[in-house]
């Protein structure tokens, strides 16, 4: 059996205990970015420090992917028998950015701007060492019905 | 110096589409050869060259075929604006003195299905795309999406824009989509990127434009119906502004590189939008034909609505918008599309537009390009 790997270092602290993505935040501006970057997009400053943003936020904007993307640069299930189309966001972190993330769903009924969504994390494929690849995705938190 | 120093004298084209067997340099030789013969120049008169292809080679070995002068001859690449950077170093060029008469080409050839997207080229990780991001199509929808949500455009408005399209495609024998479409299959087509349909996106495609550039004083000598370049300008994102490829976005709004190279082009030809004819929106699919609308300054956002409904952007309309068929119509060589967009508002500045030609008698026409990683390019010809 394979363990669970992530996608790239450097881009989430999973699997610690409430993962977060990791952010730069500028020091002179306080502008903050993902992923990291060594400098400011805002202010050209060349002096930023490494964040862990916001696990949950409000959905900006979506979409589905509605077809195989190409493979590479897409690691996951490209078959067109078998391909599940995925929600793609921007979910707003407050005071932090808008973070371009899949989504956990896909059915444009249950999609809306606004909603409350949470951080999460997702397999992706298994790679040639038998090992799942996990990367990170929000899902909708969900509201408690009265 | 007046600002009508630069004027168009000679426009050459190979149809867009798909063509089995023809190197997209070809097709730039046939744009090139079809343009000297419109200026009536030969090639050894063209002083200066700007070459732009994404994926069809280094347009400054098409000289071999075209014939050793010694021409000064530069290549661009600058992603989707790429045909609208070999423009603008064109119209520079002559500008600045330096040279009388020169050409601006551009051509592509790309595989079929969507584009491809290098996330190093772009200055991304792999985990990005690797992930299920980083498609343009999706960029797209999630920016339709938001402006739907925050202006009340609906679907019909979208699959209203691509019906104009395939209708004016119709009319253009270089388009490569020739056949009308209704509504209903517009809408019916298969959901690509929600909100947004296989037949509301244009595709990656093939062909070549050239455009023969000269001093405004000289024009005459190869031409009848100089059309001169008011402006010519590219411009890239500033902090704030929702671009394709963008992990993250600010929370602080910029209203984008469009706006932006929209303000400076009218500023350089000391016109509004008020005093455009007609134009030539980047419509990569139909919300970008509808966000441009606004983003360039011809209406406020969210009336075109109306505006679409009241068939005011058709070519008998009262502001005639992407009148060959846009994107949609003649897909996207990238290299050449910016140029494509030239050549039918000279055409349409002409007269010699045929079916398609607007009624409207039209002085001005307006061009847009806009593309990956957030550039805008805008030029605007007066006769």
């Amino acid at each position: 059996m394979g363990k669970q790997v992530p996608v790239a270092e450097g881009v989430f602290t999973w699997p610690a205990d409430e993962p977060r993505l990791l952010g730069s935040t500028c020091t002179d501006c306080a502008n903050v970015m993902f992923p990291t970057q060594s400098s400011c997009s805002k202010c050209s400053g060349q002096s930023t420090e490494v964040t862990e943003l916001g696990r949950t936020g409000e959905l900006w904007t979506w979409t589905v992917q509605g077809y195989p993307p190409k493979s590479p640069p897409y690691a996951g299930d490209v078959d067109p028998q078998t391909f599940e189309p995925f929600g793609v966001g921007y979910v707003e972190l407050p005071g932090e950015l808008r973070v371009e993330t899949r989504l956990t769903i896909n059915d444009p009924a249950q999609m809306k701007i606004g909603m409350e969504m949470e951080l999460t994390f997702v397999p992706l494929f298994t790679n040639d060492d038998g090992d799942e690849v996990v990367t990170f995705a929000f899902a909708p938190i969900e509201q408690e019905t009265p | 110096m007046t600002t009508d120093d630069v004027a168009i004298v000679g426009i050459g084209m190979h149809p867009f589409g798909r063509h089995e067997g023809v190197s997209g340099m070809d097709m730039g030789v046939t744009a090139v050869r079809s343009a000297l013969a419109d200026a009536g120049v030969q090639w050894e008169d063209i002083q200066f060259a700007f070459g732009g292809s994404v994926s069809a080679g280094s347009p400054d070995t098409m000289v071999s075929k075209l014939g050793l002068t010694g021409l000064q001859f530069i290549n661009v690449a600058n992603g989707c604006a790429t045909g609208g950077s070999a423009l603008f170093s064109a119209y520079n060029s002559i500008k600045s003195g330096m040279f009388d008469l020169g050409i601006a080409i551009g051509f592509d050839k790309h595989e079929r299905g969507a584009f491809r997207v290098s996330t190093r080229a772009s200055g991304l990780r792999s985990w990005y795309g690797a992930s299920g991001m980083a498609l343009t199509t999706q960029f797209f929808g999630m920016k339709i999406n938001r402006y739907m949500h925050e202006h009340g455009i609906t679907t019909d408005s979208l699959a209203r824009v691509s019906e104009k399209a395939f209708r004016n495609g119709s009319m253009n024998e270089m388009a490569w989509r020739r056949k009308p479409l209704t509504i209903e299959d517009i809408k019916a087509s298969a959901m690509l990127s929600y909100p947004l349909t296989q037949y509301m996106f244009c595709s990656p495609g093939e062909g070549g434009v050239a455009l023969i550039l000269a001093r405004a004083d000289k024009a005459h000598q190869y031409t009848d119906a100089p059309i001169y370049l008011k402006a010519a300008v590219v411009r890239s994102r500033r902090f704030g502004s929702f671009e394709v490829m963008a992990p993250h976005i600010a929370l602080e709004h910029n209203a984008g590189p469009t706006a932006d190279a929209s303000a400076a082009a009218f500023e350089m030809a000391g016109m509004g939008p008020g005093d455009m004819d007609i134009a030539q929106l980047q419509d990569t699919e139909s919300g970008a034909e509808i966000m441009h609308m606004a983003e360039n300054g011809f209406c406020e956002h969210g009336e075109q609505e109306h505006l679409l409904a009241a068939g005011e952007t058709e070519i008998g309309g009262r502001f005639p918008v992407n009148t060959d068929g846009g994107c949609l119509a003649n897909g996207e060589p990238v290299g050449a599309s910016g140029l494509r967009q030239v050549y039918e508002n000279v055409l349409q500045l002409r007269g010699d537009a045929g079916a398609r030609q607007v009624p409207n008698d039209p002085r001005t026409a307006y061009t847009h390009v806009y593309g990956a990683p957030g550039i805008s390019g805008v030029t605007i010809l007066a006769r």
